[in-house]
């Protein structure tokens, strides 16, 4: 089979000119980026010297190639070249030279070559709605394509909201019906690595994690890896404690924004969002949104176009129309209650009045009886 | 109609009155500290964080109370099998035909006031029962999506059991959002819940309002599980 003489990823690294110490460093620092303990980094490097390249295929659906863009702009100098070097990208619909004809039989080739071993990335959700017509690629729909493809990958990897809860194309009234990938297809691992866009990082960690250990990373209940998504941007928030102070910005243009109190009252998602934006931060660490002063909107989030509007806390309670929270929807049914209650008061006086005069009676007949009773 | 003829009947037993107020007070603890966790008061301002902390103050207070309110809960659902007879889980979920047929009585007596019929239950009526069921469904509903919340933010094994709840629902935010709206429930129970203790009281006259104080309710000589053997009371003769 061909892939026992495919050059490992360090012959590879090497032909490119890299050298050993660049190889070493880039091994350490994605093992740590990893989460992974220093002890890991000889296992790490052991794995890229000895693994050929991972042939891999990617995939655009109903995206806004945000996730490649993402991507492609990953921070340490070598990582995103050791990627982009490390696997063998062999379809790509944004990034290839190929077109046409070209471009649809590298995707075949390695489908059938590599069949069980190709590694599988989607960006993008997949339209359902009259037949799958709102996407299609080379004349077939992005379903169709989807299908066949997860048939015979070894993993796939949900690049992005769109393809892990839908996202923007999901968001009602959803005229295409965009599907996100776990609903579509089974029996295939699954990783979903959401946000809009996921963090570089996270990207180039979950598929160089796939790479050096050949098992998918530890998931959480949501099927999304442990690493990157196991706290929420609250937890890790370097504003944190103005939230349990209760220092609190009210407007974006008041002295407590200015101070950099907590963004909560704003509508600040962080909360509710499991992501590793406190951490890892974008850019290369520069910065974050609530580091340049604004909530965050819980773009990793399944949903979180349908829970607006983004600067106010409480979402619009669903079924009560347009801008009415929870709140409002209480208040209103409080007063309802109340009315309804003063209503059966008044009506208690009057339809069992004569109940309550029969039972006042009787027990004056007593009181009265006691008295003759005693008069006696 | 003949009504001043009362017996004592111990309705509601010591465990039963205190799950109902340690019930009620973390009710109203919760939903204060949860209404608040929902939408802070902004009452500090130009200070360092590290001098203040009321706000982890205010979380704490419902995670402790979030704590006695579910153990009261399971204390309550467990002497619904080892309490007295008004206590038990079978006046609850309304299985049985009487059950159903007098919750059509009670609708018309008291809801609709269409009919005067007395009501012979001592304990909790049909409807009374099948409200509560409602509640306890509540209180599992709160109690799986607060901890399921929470279990994020902990590193004990207990609010763990409910991590489950999050991915099922689709993420934090709808648990969130679920969780707040359900507090509205417990405010409207509460209303309808007190007036309904007075209406009752007022109407009845059975003590309906301090039994959840002694335990004691006053019940018509006709309706008492005792004195209704000793049927021919003096009153009857004339």
């Amino acid at each position: 089979m061909p892939h026992n003489i495919r050059p490992t990823i360090w012959e590879h690294a090497q032909a490119k000119g890299v050298s050993r110490r660049d190889f070493l460093t880039a091994c350490a620092w994605m093992t740590a980026m990893l989460g992974l303990p220093a002890t890991s980094v000889a296992e790490f490097t052991k794995a890229l010297e000895t693994k050929p390249r991972l042939p891999v295929l990617w995939f655009h659906f109903q995206e806004c190639t945000c996730c490649s863009e993402s991507f492609i702009r990953s921070s340490h100098p070598g990582v995103a070249d050791i990627i982009l070097d490390k696997i063998s990208l062999d379809y790509t619909e944004t990034l290839m030279a190929a077109s046409g004809q070209q471009a649809e039989d590298a995707l075949h080739d390695t489908m059938s070559k590599y069949k069980g071993e190709y590694l599988m990335l989607v960006e993008g959700s997949v339209p359902t709605a009259e037949g799958g017509i709102h996407c299609c690629i080379g004349g077939r729909t992005a379903l169709d394509i989807l299908q066949e493809a997860a048939a015979g990958a070894k993993a796939v990897i949900c690049w992005g909201s769109c393809a892990s809860n839908g996202c923007v194309q999901a968001a009602k009234p959803n005229p295409t019906q965009a599907t996100p990938i776990h609903k579509l297809i089974s029996g295939v691992p699954m990783i979903k690595v959401p946000g809009c866009p996921p963090i570089a990082e996270v990207m180039t960690g979950t598929i160089v994690h796939l790479l050096a250990f050949d098992r998918i990373p530890q998931l959480d209940g949501l099927g999304r890896p442990k690493a990157f998504y196991s706290r929420r941007v609250h937890d890790t928030c370097y504003r944190r404690p103005n939230y349990d102070a209760g220092l609190f910005v009210n407007s974006f243009d008041d002295e407590n924004a200015k101070r950099g109190y907590c963004l909560y009252k704003m509508g600040c998602r962080g909360p509710v969002t499991y992501n590793a934006c406190g951490v890892m931060r974008w850019n290369g660490g520069v910065s974050f949104p609530i580091q340049s002063g604004h909530g965050c909107i819980g773009c990793s989030e399944g949903n979180f176009w349908d829970n607006g509007p983004f600067y106010q806390h409480l979402p619009n309670f669903p079924g009560f129309g347009i801008e009415t929270t929870a709140d409002k929807a209480g208040v209103v049914l409080g007063a309802v209650t109340v009315v309804g209650i003063a209503a059966h008061a008044i009506s208690t006086n009057i339809r069992k009045r004569k109940l309550i005069k029969e039972e006042m009676a009787s027990s004056e007949d007593v009181k009265d009886g006691r008295a003759e009773q005693g008069g006696e | 109609m003949q009504r001043q003829t009362l017996g004592r009947v111990y309705v509601w037993e010591i465990p039963v009155r205190l799950y109902h107020w340690v019930n009620a007070g973390s009710l109203v603890v919760l939903c204060v500290t949860g209404y608040l966790i929902g939408s802070p008061l902004a009452i500090q301002q130009a200070t360092e964080a590290s001098y203040a902390y009321w706000f982890g103050k205010v979380r704490f207070v419902h995670f402790v109370f979030a704590y006695i309110f579910f153990f009261n809960f399971m204390f309550r659902i467990y002497w619904g099998f080892v309490g007295n007879k008004y206590a038990n889980w079978i006046n609850f979920i309304p299985l049985r035909k009487k059950q159903w047929r007098e919750m059509k009585q009670v609708i018309a007596v008291d809801v609709l006031q269409a009919d005067n019929t007395p009501i012979e239950t001592i304990g909790h009526n049909a409807v009374a029962g099948f409200t509560y069921f409602l509640t306890f469904l509540a209180f599992l509903f709160q109690c799986l999506t607060g901890f399921g919340l929470y279990a994020a933010m902990s590193k004990a094994w207990f609010p763990k059991l409910f991590a489950w709840i999050v991915p099922l629902m689709g993420g934090d935010f709808a648990v969130r959002q679920w969780h707040h709206a359900f507090m509205w429930f417990f405010i409207l129970f509460a209303l309808v819940h007190v007036y309904i203790v007075f209406y009752h009281d007022y109407v009845e006259g059975r003590g309906e309002i301090s039994s959840m104080g002694s335990g004691w309710k006053f019940i018509e000589q006709e309706y008492h599980p005792v004195l209704k053997r000793q049927k021919p009371g003096a009153e009857n003769k004339k």
